[in-house]
Protein backbone atom coordinates (compact mmCIF):
# COMPACT_ATOMS: atom_id res chain seq x y z
CA UNK A 1 0.00 0.00 0.00
CA UNK A 2 2.80 2.36 0.93
CA UNK A 3 4.80 1.50 -1.98
CA UNK A 4 1.85 2.30 -4.73
CA UNK A 5 1.14 5.75 -2.63
CA UNK A 6 4.89 6.53 -3.04
CA UNK A 7 4.99 5.55 -7.05
CA UNK A 8 1.28 7.37 -7.33
CA UNK A 9 2.67 10.90 -5.41
CA UNK A 10 5.93 10.54 -7.49
CA UNK A 11 4.02 10.52 -10.74
CA UNK A 12 1.72 12.92 -9.80
CA UNK A 13 4.21 15.52 -8.45
CA UNK A 14 6.56 14.79 -11.92
CA UNK A 15 3.86 15.09 -14.32
CA UNK A 16 2.29 18.47 -12.31
CA UNK A 17 5.93 19.67 -12.14
CA UNK A 18 6.05 19.68 -16.16
CA UNK A 19 2.64 21.16 -16.52
CA UNK A 20 3.44 23.74 -13.99
CA UNK A 21 6.73 24.39 -15.85
CA UNK A 22 5.33 24.40 -19.58
CA UNK A 23 2.13 27.07 -18.10
CA UNK A 24 4.97 29.39 -17.29
CA UNK A 25 7.41 28.63 -20.14
CA UNK A 26 3.75 29.48 -22.09
CA UNK A 27 3.57 32.44 -20.20
CA UNK A 28 7.28 33.70 -22.14
CA UNK A 29 6.93 32.43 -25.34
CA UNK A 30 3.50 32.75 -26.80
CA UNK A 31 3.25 35.38 -29.30
CA UNK A 32 0.19 38.01 -28.10
CA UNK A 33 -1.37 38.43 -25.21
CA UNK A 34 -4.77 36.71 -25.50
CA UNK A 35 -2.49 33.46 -25.91
CA UNK A 36 -0.08 34.46 -23.47
CA UNK A 37 -3.33 34.03 -21.35
CA UNK A 38 -4.12 30.23 -21.76
CA UNK A 39 -0.74 29.00 -20.64
CA UNK A 40 -0.63 29.73 -16.81
CA UNK A 41 -4.75 29.93 -16.38
CA UNK A 42 -4.97 26.17 -17.47
CA UNK A 43 -1.46 24.63 -17.63
CA UNK A 44 0.01 25.92 -14.32
CA UNK A 45 -3.30 25.68 -12.66
CA UNK A 46 -3.57 22.10 -13.33
CA UNK A 47 0.01 22.07 -11.84
CA UNK A 48 -0.94 23.57 -9.05
CA UNK A 49 -3.74 20.92 -8.66
CA UNK A 50 -1.30 18.17 -9.08
CA UNK A 51 0.70 19.17 -6.68
CA UNK A 52 -2.13 19.80 -3.64
CA UNK A 53 -3.74 16.52 -4.67
CA UNK A 54 0.04 14.59 -4.24
CA UNK A 55 0.32 16.70 -0.81
CA UNK A 56 -3.52 14.84 0.05
CA UNK A 57 -2.19 11.54 -0.69
CA UNK A 58 0.74 12.18 1.24
CA UNK A 59 -0.82 13.55 4.53
CA UNK A 60 -3.46 10.90 4.43
CA UNK A 61 -1.48 7.63 3.77
CA UNK A 62 2.10 7.88 4.24
CA UNK A 63 2.63 10.71 7.11
CA UNK A 64 -0.45 11.36 9.24
CA UNK A 65 -2.80 8.15 8.39
CA UNK A 66 -5.79 10.64 8.02
CA UNK A 67 -7.08 13.10 5.38
CA UNK A 68 -5.83 17.23 5.89
CA UNK A 69 -8.42 19.00 3.89
CA UNK A 70 -6.51 22.05 3.59
CA UNK A 71 -5.19 20.68 0.54
CA UNK A 72 -8.99 19.91 -1.20
CA UNK A 73 -9.90 23.38 0.15
CA UNK A 74 -7.05 25.24 -2.03
CA UNK A 75 -7.48 22.96 -4.63
CA UNK A 76 -11.15 24.20 -4.75
CA UNK A 77 -10.53 27.68 -4.02
CA UNK A 78 -7.87 27.50 -7.29
CA UNK A 79 -10.06 25.75 -9.28
CA UNK A 80 -12.70 28.27 -9.01
CA UNK A 81 -10.97 32.02 -9.27
CA UNK A 82 -8.65 31.24 -11.72
CA UNK A 83 -11.20 31.70 -14.54
CA UNK A 84 -12.56 34.51 -12.81
CA UNK A 85 -8.67 36.12 -13.05
CA UNK A 86 -8.57 35.17 -16.43
CA UNK A 87 -12.22 36.64 -17.21
CA UNK A 88 -10.52 40.14 -15.88
CA UNK A 89 -7.43 40.06 -17.47
CA UNK A 90 -9.01 38.93 -21.05
CA UNK A 91 -11.24 41.86 -20.27
CA UNK A 92 -8.54 44.29 -19.44
CA UNK A 93 -6.30 43.24 -22.85
CA UNK A 94 -9.80 44.00 -24.76
CA UNK A 95 -9.95 47.27 -23.34
CA UNK A 96 -6.56 48.55 -23.65
CA UNK A 97 -5.70 46.35 -27.84
CA UNK A 98 -8.89 46.95 -29.14
CA UNK A 99 -11.02 50.08 -30.73
CA UNK A 100 -14.78 50.66 -29.16
CA UNK A 101 -15.77 50.87 -32.98
CA UNK A 102 -13.93 47.48 -33.75
CA UNK A 103 -15.67 45.46 -30.67
CA UNK A 104 -19.42 43.63 -31.60
CA UNK A 105 -21.90 45.61 -30.19
CA UNK A 106 -23.81 44.64 -26.90
CA UNK A 107 -27.73 44.41 -26.65
CA UNK A 108 -30.18 47.14 -25.82
CA UNK A 109 -27.99 49.99 -27.43
CA UNK A 110 -25.74 50.50 -24.84
CA UNK A 111 -22.17 50.53 -24.53
CA UNK A 112 -19.69 48.22 -23.24
CA UNK A 113 -19.03 48.72 -19.41
CA UNK A 114 -14.80 49.41 -19.64
CA UNK A 115 -15.84 51.97 -22.33
CA UNK A 116 -18.46 53.86 -20.78
CA UNK A 117 -17.82 56.92 -18.99
CA UNK A 118 -18.82 56.17 -15.62
CA UNK A 119 -22.64 56.07 -16.69
CA UNK A 120 -24.99 56.12 -13.22
CA UNK A 121 -27.99 53.37 -13.62
CA UNK A 122 -30.95 54.79 -14.13
CA UNK A 123 -32.24 53.47 -10.24
CA UNK A 124 -29.56 55.29 -8.97
CA UNK A 125 -29.76 58.58 -10.82
CA UNK A 126 -32.22 60.42 -8.37
CA UNK A 127 -29.54 59.68 -5.55
CA UNK A 128 -26.52 61.23 -7.16
CA UNK A 129 -28.39 64.16 -8.76
CA UNK A 130 -26.12 66.91 -9.04
CA UNK A 131 -28.93 69.47 -8.56
CA UNK A 132 -30.38 67.66 -5.13
CA UNK A 133 -26.60 67.44 -4.04
CA UNK A 134 -25.79 71.41 -4.59
CA UNK A 135 -28.60 72.13 -1.98
CA UNK A 136 -29.73 75.90 -1.38
CA UNK B 1 11.78 7.89 -5.02
CA UNK B 2 9.21 10.40 -3.54
CA UNK B 3 12.59 12.70 -2.33
CA UNK B 4 14.13 13.09 -6.13
CA UNK B 5 10.46 13.54 -7.36
CA UNK B 6 10.06 16.90 -5.04
CA UNK B 7 13.09 17.93 -5.87
CA UNK B 8 12.34 17.32 -9.75
CA UNK B 9 8.79 19.60 -9.32
CA UNK B 10 10.62 22.41 -6.95
CA UNK B 11 13.20 22.75 -9.94
CA UNK B 12 9.98 22.83 -12.39
CA UNK B 13 8.40 25.37 -10.33
CA UNK B 14 11.58 27.18 -9.31
CA UNK B 15 12.44 27.60 -12.95
CA UNK B 16 8.79 28.56 -14.30
CA UNK B 17 8.92 31.30 -10.99
CA UNK B 18 11.96 32.84 -12.84
CA UNK B 19 10.39 32.92 -16.43
CA UNK B 20 7.37 34.35 -14.72
CA UNK B 21 10.07 37.16 -12.97
CA UNK B 22 11.49 37.79 -16.62
CA UNK B 23 7.63 38.34 -17.74
CA UNK B 24 6.76 40.67 -15.12
CA UNK B 25 10.07 43.00 -15.85
CA UNK B 26 10.02 42.62 -19.31
CA UNK B 27 6.78 42.90 -20.40
CA UNK B 28 5.02 44.26 -23.36
CA UNK B 29 1.93 45.31 -21.83
CA UNK B 30 0.46 46.08 -18.35
CA UNK B 31 -1.62 43.65 -18.10
CA UNK B 32 0.95 40.90 -19.27
CA UNK B 33 2.56 41.89 -15.94
CA UNK B 34 -0.21 41.47 -13.80
CA UNK B 35 -0.98 38.24 -15.61
CA UNK B 36 2.71 36.83 -14.22
CA UNK B 37 2.31 38.23 -11.18
CA UNK B 38 -0.58 35.90 -10.87
CA UNK B 39 0.95 33.27 -12.14
CA UNK B 40 3.87 34.06 -9.70
CA UNK B 41 1.22 33.63 -6.64
CA UNK B 42 0.17 29.85 -8.35
CA UNK B 43 3.27 28.91 -8.43
CA UNK B 44 4.88 30.03 -5.31
CA UNK B 45 1.53 28.02 -3.66
CA UNK B 46 3.06 24.77 -5.43
CA UNK B 47 6.12 25.72 -4.32
CA UNK B 48 4.94 26.23 -0.49
CA UNK B 49 2.92 23.16 -0.47
CA UNK B 50 6.19 20.98 -1.79
CA UNK B 51 8.11 22.15 0.90
CA UNK B 52 5.87 21.31 3.17
CA UNK B 53 5.69 17.19 1.90
CA UNK B 54 9.87 18.13 1.68
CA UNK B 55 9.55 18.37 6.17
CA UNK B 56 6.85 16.60 6.45
CA UNK B 57 4.92 19.24 8.38
CA UNK B 58 1.30 20.36 7.96
CA UNK B 59 2.29 24.31 9.18
CA UNK B 60 2.15 26.11 6.19
CA UNK B 61 -1.30 25.45 4.60
CA UNK B 62 -2.96 28.33 6.38
CA UNK B 63 0.09 30.26 4.77
CA UNK B 64 -1.02 28.53 1.49
CA UNK B 65 -4.65 29.19 1.76
CA UNK B 66 -3.48 32.96 2.28
CA UNK B 67 -1.91 32.92 -0.49
CA UNK B 68 -4.28 31.79 -2.59
CA UNK B 69 -6.84 34.37 -1.33
CA UNK B 70 -4.93 37.41 -1.82
CA UNK B 71 -3.06 36.44 -4.96
CA UNK B 72 -7.03 36.18 -6.26
CA UNK B 73 -8.10 39.53 -4.47
CA UNK B 74 -4.96 41.10 -5.61
CA UNK B 75 -5.70 40.41 -9.47
CA UNK B 76 -9.17 41.10 -9.67
CA UNK B 77 -8.16 44.74 -8.09
CA UNK B 78 -5.03 45.26 -10.36
CA UNK B 79 -7.67 44.04 -13.57
CA UNK B 80 -10.66 46.20 -11.77
CA UNK B 81 -8.17 49.29 -11.94
CA UNK B 82 -7.00 48.88 -15.24
CA UNK B 83 -10.78 48.44 -16.52
CA UNK B 84 -12.57 51.19 -14.59
CA UNK B 85 -9.27 54.04 -13.32
CA UNK B 86 -10.89 53.05 -10.12
CA UNK B 87 -10.98 49.81 -8.08
CA UNK B 88 -14.26 50.31 -5.41
CA UNK B 89 -16.77 52.89 -7.33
Amino acid sequence: MELIAEILISIILVVAGIFGLVGSYGLVKLPDAMTRLHAPTKAATLGVGGVLIASLIWFLVLSEHHASWHELLITILIFLTAPITGLMIAKSNLHLTWLPEDLPQPPNGGQWATFDEGKIPPALQEEHDPESLRGD
Amino acid sequence: MISSALIFASLCFGVGQLLCLYRVVFAPGVADRVLALDTMTINMIALITLFGIFYDTAVYFEATLLFALVGFVSTVAYAKFILRGDIIE
